[in-house]
Formats: structure tokens, sequence, C-alpha cells
């Protein structure tokens, strides 16, 4: 009995130190959020709605992952609305192509987005040009092709009936299909960034690139991947998205850029790179989905979810986000 | 070497892109079917304006190392702001414009005291307040609407003498005002000091935070005259998301090519000023020789990716391998 209290004690203080304070202020705002929305009306408790709410968080959860990744290597993915654009469109495109385009519409989809990550990434890792740029170019460069592809109309193409099944079927009673495939690729990230060599390297390249290259770690090649699963996530992404609304749309991600950027760092990540844990993004993805779905159920117009928005992750940012101070 | 020697040495890329402008208006008016005319350079002048405000005011940023991403949509909030006052009696008009500038100047100061003092990552940080300038932009114009003062918006945008376009000569006028008391001040001094290396900026007693605070504001400021003038061309005020966005991207396109390094540190106002003429121009090569305008967007878009791709040509002359990984 004597030596048991130290012991426990001890186990706890690990446990609490071990707890981000960034993670567990997203999982206290997002209680918070309930409880407050609750007094407004009782069905913000009810499981369909939380159930509901989860299954529209996955689009986004699955988004974020990759952005995740990118951000854990201190760059920053801002071609996301046209990966999610181009894995919609182009996997609605291969669907349209008899049976062989039916089996194959997914992989398509995502091969695609991950085409444009590895574009990317051979940018950010081999010519050194700033993430941020030659992101911003090949989301532009991606955009282009879509145009000239849909000849500027809005594409007739419909979603296959397994991107469908995919993104709104149910194969386990009650439990949403959009909310397995978000688990699955989460329960992926987790094993990757934790247990394997790459998500390690991840880590040390968000810290410090040179000291990585030293270790004798080919650190342009874990960079490039890292560009390419952003891609390829942010596409399949599109393709749930086309699944869910049955076809794919112009516009279809350009609501994806700031919250997928927002979760990742409310999740409590490092914008500066290497350091994080998926639990964070998990809990900023369902504080941004829930924030949204109150404002919009609370009948906040367009303008005031932007500003709100925008204020809200300046503030969390203000809050645990800052950069060091000059050395005095 | 002789002084001309150090002064081209140091404007070299201002001088690229001036030379790129040129090469490609000529190119742009010889298969244009009205030729050389003012007609034509007044139409091309007034569409390069509008970017060449907002590229200014990204390469001011840039030269200190930062970046801002709200610049487009400071630019769609002041065209919506200046939609409901600019216009009514010269006096009303006057104010109108001054507090559209203003607003502009505000919102820069936003930025730079959430970057600068705050201490946040400037992408992030003004994706996000760029994201409150737009719902603020959306509030002021649910809908496209609202009207300027016609006559000021026709001088502006029409020619002097019947030949220099008016939008020219004011571009020139916010050079003269603006950019060229900055670059030789103290302030601006320090601001190419922080962009080139902070540290030894910081060493040398330099006042970095204000050099880069100011950069931030004045980024504000031009964009609102940026905005004012998309106004002054459309008479309406429109709170576009895609076209902020697009504005944003162009400055940064409009910066790589007017020769201010990404890094920060060198380049120059007027070597954006030039980048973005040069961008608008090539953009416009391909109505010129008749392909389909569905072709734009990704022959931009290629031109963007290929010249930040030219401007990693420095890696070749890296003697040590680390120098890659910064």
């Amino acid at each position: 009995m004597t030596d048991t209290t130290p012991v426990s004690s001890r186990g706890l203080g690990r446990l609490l130190a071990a707890v981000d304070p960034a993670v567990a202020t997203s999982f206290v705002c997002i209680l918070g959020l309930l409880l407050v929305s609750s007094f407004y009306s009782a069905n913000f408790l009810s499981p369909e709605y939380l159930l509901q709410q989860l299954k529209v968080a996955s689009f986004l959860g699955i988004i974020a992952t990759g952005m995740m990744l990118v951000i854990l290597l201190g760059q920053i993915d801002l071609s996301v609305p046209w990966s999610v654009a181009v894995g919609g469109m182009m996997s609605c495109a291969l669907a349209a192509h008899g049976t062989a385009g039916q089996v194959f519409a997914i992989p398509f989809g995502v091969l695609c987005g991950a085409l444009i990550g590895a574009v990317n990434g051979v940018g950010v890792a081999y010519l050194r040009i700033p993430s941020m740029i030659v992101t911003l170019a090949t989301n532009a460069v991606a955009q282009g092709l879509m145009v000239v592809y849909t000849g500027g109309f809005s594409p007739q193409d419909s979603a296959s009936a397994a991107m469908r099944y995919l993104a709104t079927g149910f194969l386990i009673r009650g439990l949403p299909n959009a909310v397995v495939v978000w688990a699955l690729i989460g329960a992926a990230a987790v094993f990757a960034l934790t247990r394997t060599v790459l998500g390690r390297v991840v880590y040390g390249i968000g810290n410090r690139e040179r000291a990585a290259y030293l270790s004798g770690i080919d650190t342009r090649r874990t960079v490039m991947i890292a560009f390419a699963i952003s891609g390829a996530l942010g596409a399949f992404g599109g393709v749930l998205l086309a699944g869910y609304a049955s076809k794919a749309a112009q516009s279809m991600g350009d609501a994806y850029l700031l919250p997928a950027i927002a979760a990742v760092v409310l999740g409590g990540t490092s914008i500066l790179g290497g350091k994080g844990s998926y639990l964070g993004t998990v809990a900023g993805v369902i504080l941004i989905t829930l924030l949204q779905s109150i404002l919009s159920v609370l009948q906040i117009p367009e303008f005031g979810r932007q500003i709100i928005y925008g204020a809200v992750i300046i503030a969390m940012l203000l809050l645990y986000g800052r950069g060091a101070k000059q050395r005095q | 070497m002789k002084d001309w020697r150090y002064w081209v040495a140091r404007q070299r890329g201002t001088l690229l892109a001036a030379g790129i402008f040129v090469a490609m208006f000529i190119l742009y008016a010889s298969r244009h079917p009205a030729g050389f005319s003012a007609n034509v350079v007044q139409t091309a002048a007034n569409k390069g304006v509008l970017l060449a405000f907002v590229a200014m005011a990204q390469a001011l940023v840039v030269i200190t190392s930062g970046i801002d991403l709200s610049v487009g949509m400071i630019f769609i909030l002041t065209n919506c702001l200046a939609s409901w006052i600019a216009f009514g009696s010269v006096m009303q008009t006057a104010l109108g414009v001054a507090a559209v500038l203003l607003a502009g100047l505000a919102c820069g100061t936003i930025n730079g005291l959430i970057v600068i003092y705050g201490r946040l990552q400037p992408i992030v940080a003004t994706i996000a307040s760029g994201a409150v300038f737009f719902g603020i932009a959306l509030a002021l114009r649910p809908q496209p609407g609202g009207q300027v003062n016609p006559d000021l918006a026709d001088a502006l945008t029409g020619r002097v003498f019947g030949v220099v376009p008016a939008s020219i000569l004011v571009l020139l006028a916010v050079v003269l005002a603006v950019w060229v008391p900055f670059s030789r001040s103290l302030t601006g001094r320090a601001a190419y000091a922080a962009g080139s290396s902070e540290i030894a900026a910081y060493m040398s007693g330099l006042p970095i935070q204000r050099a880069k605070f100011v950069a931030y504001m004045l980024a504000g400021l031009l964009s609102a005259i940026g905005g004012l003038f998309l106004t002054f061309f459309t008479y309406t005020g429109e709170a576009a998301f895609a076209s902020g966005n697009t504005y944003t991207l162009y400055s940064i396109a409009a910066v790589v090519l007017g020769g201010v390094s990404l890094y920060g540190g060198s380049g120059s106002a007027i070597g954006a000023i030039f980048g973005a003429l040069a961008f608008r121009t090539i953009g416009d090569l391909l109505f010129v020789f008749d392909f389909d305008p569905l072709w734009q967007p990704l022959f931009q878009g290629m031109v963007l990716l290929l010249a930040v791709s030219l401007s990693s040509i420095g890696l070749l002359q890296v003697r040590n391998r680390l120098e890659w990984f910064g």
C-alpha cells in the first residue's frame, strides 16, 4: 500500500504532462460548445445529430490528415482546394466510362491528387521553393487544367456507386461509412507517425532539416512523399465529397483550405513543424465542424461565419501558436 | 567597378522585369488588331495597374521576408467599401476616398499587429485575417452593386492629353509618394536588412520590428488604392471570393517575375510593378494569338510555376549542400 500511492500519482502526473494543453483546450472547447448549444436546443446532444456531425467531420478529417503531415514538416499545402476538386472531378469523369471506369474511379481520383502532391514535393524538396509559393502555383495549374477539361461549366458526370456507398452508406448499422474510412485513415496516420521510420523522420525534419540530413536521412525524398500523401488524401476527400453530393463541382474544395489548416493548428500542431499529435488534429476537426454546424443552425449569415472563423483562428493562434521572442 | 555597374547589378531583377514587359508588350501590340494605339495602351494600363498596386503591396512585405495572403481580400473589401461611400459631391467623394484608404491602412495595421507583435506565422495569420476581411466585404455587399463618382472614375481611368493613360500617372504618383520615401528612409533600409539577415539587422540596432510593421501597414494602404481603382474601373462593388484569391495569387506571381527574392532582402516595388504589367500582358497574349480564353488560367498558372522554378537556379551555385536546408 505504501509504495503504490506514489507510483500512481507519478503515473497521473506523467499522464497530465503528456496531454498537450492545446489538445486539452480543444476538447474543452468542444464540450463547451455542445453545452452552450444544448441550452438553445436539446437536439444538439442527440446521438443522431452528433453522428451526423461526425460524418460531416470525416471529410475534413481526411483532408486535414494530409495537411497535418505537411505542417509537421514545417511546410504548408495551399493546393488543397484544387486537389480536392481534381479528386472529385477526375473520379467522376472516369466513372462515366463503363464498368472498368466504375471500378477504377476512386484509385484514379486519388492518383491524380498524388500527382499534384508530387509536383509540390519536387518543388519544395528538390528545387527548394518555399512551399507556400509552389503549392499556390500548382493549385493554379490544377485549376487551369480543370477549367480546360470542363470547358468552364460544371461537370455533368456523376459519382460511381462505390463512391456514394463510401460517403453515405452504412456497413455497420448506425455508423456511417465515411466515419469508418476516417477512422481507418486516422489509425494509419497514428501508426505511421509514431511507429514507422517515415513518421519519426517527418518530426525530425520539422525540428531541423539540417540535423536530419546530417543523420544520414534522405530528407528530400521524405518531404516529397509527405507532399504526395497530402495531395492524395486531399483528392480522396474530394472523391468522398463527390460521392456525398453524387457529383463533383468547380468550387467544391474552396471551403476546405482554411478549415484544414485551422483544424491542424487548433489541435496544437506547431505551424513551425516538428510538434503535434494526431489526437489534436481530430479534436481540431471536430471543433471546426461543430462550430460550422452551430453557426449555420443559429442562422448566422455567411459573412458572419467568415468573420468568426478568421477571428477564432487568430485568437487560438495568439493563445498558443506564437513564435519565439527575439533574443534580447 | 564604376558606379553605374553597381547600380545595374543591384537592379538586375527590376531591369529584367522591365525588359520582359517591354518585349511582351511589343509582341502583344504588334498582334493586336488595333495596333499600338492610345486605346490599346489605355485598356492594358487600366487592367495592369490594378494588379500593379496589389503587387507593390505584396513586394513591400516580401522584402521583409514576410508574406501577406490577405492583399486580395483587402482589395475586395476596399472595393466594396468604396462602392458605398466614394460618390456624391466633391467633398463627399474626397472624404469617401480618404475613408477607403484609411480602411486599407487599418487592415494593414491589423495584419502588422498580429504578425509582428502577436508573433504569428504570416501565412496562417494573413489567411485568417483575409477571411475576416472577406466576411466584412460580404456584409457590405451581399449582392454586387453600389456606385462611384463617375467624373472621378472617368478622369482616373481615362487619358491625359489624349495619349497618356491617367492610371499610369496615378501609379507613378503613388510610387513617388509611397515607395520612394519608404525605400530611402531608415525604416525602408531596415526592411531590406530584416529580410536579408534578421539577426545581423538586429545586432546592428536597426528598428526591424517597426520596419516590418510599416511594411504590412503600407501593404494594406496600397491594396486599398488598388481596390479604389477596381471601383473606378467597374463602377460597382462586388464581394467576389475567387477574385480576391486570384489577386493574391497573381500578386505573388508579379513579385516573382519582378525579381523580388521570396526569401526577402532584395528586389524593389518597381520591379513588382513591371512584373505585374508583364504578367498581365503574358495573360493577354493568348487573346491576340486567338487561343480559346478557357486556356488562360492554365497558361497563367504555368507561367507562375515556371517563374518560381527558375528562381531556384541559385541552388546550382551553392558550394555547401547544407545550405539547401536553410
